[in-house]
């Protein structure tokens, strides 16, 4: 009876995750959905409550509360501008919960508390470590290198992919001998330890800007963890959970390779931007480049009718997001169109550039993705491009011979005019030259986004 | 068993896959925070170790992973909530709609 009625809040949490998930196809409808998903999840937690192998309730309380205090300011306090390193954390904690749920369940069938594991529980509780702890080790460099504590550089050593290899394998071979017999503790052990390290040794030599993919790939083996703890415990919601996080992330992962042109392969074993692309880059040093000042950018935007803003990582480095909505307005208030054009994998996680300008309250009717807006470019007056470079590198599109050849890019070279906010002559993350910087079309505004984008608003002011 | 469970990994895979399919970018990042914060799900495995004192062991691996699932719901769903309040239309008419109840007024 019991049993059943656990069963039936866990079918309940199920139908109202999906739907939760559904809901996000719509933004109008997101918010009210995902509320709905939350109730399902309180169903889920009442219904385990009531399991009969829970005899004491004093540590289930006390970890309640304490991951309520910690969760609470890690939901509403997190500036948005921090929300990937954010994401990276809490992947790192779910998969840690995995990971202990897995040891703990393993612990108690070796020491006899509860029934022997048998072969398919076993290879169930190896998944479940082996993924989770590789998860919580890639999550917690990725963090570091999100917020920046770790160099966002790739770094690598020679013979780098041999020795992630071998460590790979002999991590398997330890997987392999302790689900033909559990008793080997130094296997389960020792096999947590090396997928310990390989998570580490993964994500290390993967560049920041190739971020986005890594996140979404930490995410899809978060989520196969916790569908192998549903498999070790013969838990349903634990299963369906993680197959719909697991599918998420993995779908998420193709589509970031993808506008990168990159296969999964690529992205993890590549450690783009380390050195082969260096050759390119000399060539470009004497072209010319044309700098303007503030004020003649600014009185080309005030006259512009047609304006497209192209944010890049280099907005939510400067938080320049509000300066962004500030000059748009303006520009609108003198009868110009201004939209928003948004490549894939600008910035450092899956639609990173839309939460920012969301959070400065720009309406998301205004932001087009790729596909949409690309037709839109040759009949621009100003294509404004603030901080995003390889994003929008003809050469991806025009240059066989360029590393980024067949990435997909937002056609800012076909606009009449192009505004460029920069700090400097430095190149993108790729280490490749940008010839859309040295176009007759394109001006170069040099300086901090934010500082450039308030004296722009300024300027607009007064024109 | 082993195989109803496949049946159920699979087939809940292919649901998601089917509707995350259709998720616009627009709405990636709360997507993953929303993923995000389903996993913790992984609370109701965490709940019985932490509370069927087979051994302490068990039990405060239980409770660590109790306090690190809830983190993630908590935080999860309240991030989810905190970034999709942000995304508005340029409607002035749904506007006012979306900033006092979203989505209450078309939802039915």
């Amino acid at each position: 009876m019991r049993e059943n009625l656990t069963q039936l809040t866990y079918l309940a949490a199920a139908i109202l995750f999906i739907l939760g998930l559904r809901s996000l196809t719509r933004p109008d409808k997101a918010r009210r959905g995902m509320q709905q998903a939350a109730v399902g999840m309180l169903f889920a937690i009442c219904g385990t409550l009531i399991n009969h192998e829970i005899v004491d309730y004093r540590w289930i309380a006390a970890g309640l509360v304490l991951g309520a205090v910690i969760g609470y300011p890690l939901g509403m306090w997190v500036p948005t501008t921090a929300l990937p390193q954010r994401i990276a954390a809490a992947l790192s904690f779910s998969a840690l919960a995995a990971v202990l749920v897995g040891v703990s369940e393993y612990y108690n069938a070796l020491h006899g508390v509860s029934p022997a594991l048998d072969r398919a529980h076993m290879t169930a509780i190896g998944f479940e470590v082996l993924l989770g702890s590789l998860t919580v080790t890639g999550s917690l460099v990725a963090f570091g290198k999100l917020q920046e504590i770790l160099p966002s550089r790739p770094l690598t050593f020679p013979g780098q992919n041999v020795a992630n290899g071998l460590l790979f394998l002999i991590a398997f071979s330890l997987f392999v001998l302790v689900v033909l017999d559990p008793t080997r503790t130094y296997a389960f052990y020792g096999m947590i330890a090396i997928a310990t390290l390989l998570g580490v040794l993964m994500v290390v030599p993967i560049g920041g800007a190739d971020m986005p993919v890594v996140v979404a790939l930490l995410n899809s083996y978060c989520g196969l963890a916790a569908a192998a703890t549903g498999f070790a415990l013969g838990n349903s919601i634990l299963i369906i959970c993680g197959a719909l996080d697991g599918a998420s992330g993995f779908l998420l992962s193709i589509l970031m390779s993808k506008a990168m042109n990159r296969s999964f392969a690529n992205v993890l074993f590549g450690a783009f931007g380390g050195g082969a692309p260096a050759a390119a880059v000399g060539a470009g040093g004497a072209l010319p480049v044309r700098a303007i000042s503030a004020e003649d950018a600014a009185i080309q935007l005030a006259y512009a009718t047609r304006v497209i803003i192209v944010p890049g990582y280099g907005m939510a480095v400067a938080q320049a997001q509000h300066q962004v909505r500030e000059l748009a307005e303006l520009i609108e208030k003198r009868g110009g169109e201004v939209k928003y054009a948004i490549h894939p994998v600008a910035g450092r996680m899956p639609g990173h550039m839309n939460v920012l300008l969301a959070e400065a309250n720009v309406p998301y009717d205004r932001l087009y993705d790729m596909d949409e807006i690309n037709g839109e470019f040759p009949q621009t007056d100003v294509v404004l491009v603030i901080g995003a470079n390889d994003v929008v590198n003809p050469a991806a599109r025009d240059d066989p011979k360029s590393s980024i050849y067949g990435m997909p890019i937002l056609d800012v070279d076909r606009a009449k005019t192009v505004i460029v906010l920069k700090r400097g002559m430095a190149a993108g993350f790729a280490g490749i030259e940008n010839m859309l910087f040295h176009a007759p079309a394109t001006s170069m505004l040099f300086g901090d986004a934010k500082a450039s984008l308030s004296k722009l608003v300024s300027e607009v002011k007064a024109a | 068993m082993l195989i109803l469970e496949l049946y159920i990994f699979v087939l809940a895979g292919f649901v998601g896959f089917m509707v995350i399919t259709r998720v616009p970018p627009l709405l990636h990042t709360p997507l993953m925070s929303a993923t995000n914060a389903i996993s913790g799900i992984s609370l109701v495995g965490s709940l019985v170790a932490a509370g069927s004192q087979r051994s302490s062991v068990a039990t405060i691996l239980g409770f660590i992973a109790v306090v690190c699932a809830t983190t993630n719901i908590v935080g999860g769903f309240l991030i989810t909530d905190r970034m999709l309040k942000m995304f508005k239309r340029d409607d002035p008419k749904a506007k006012t709609a979306t900033e006092t109840k979203p989505a209450s007024t078309e939802s039915k």
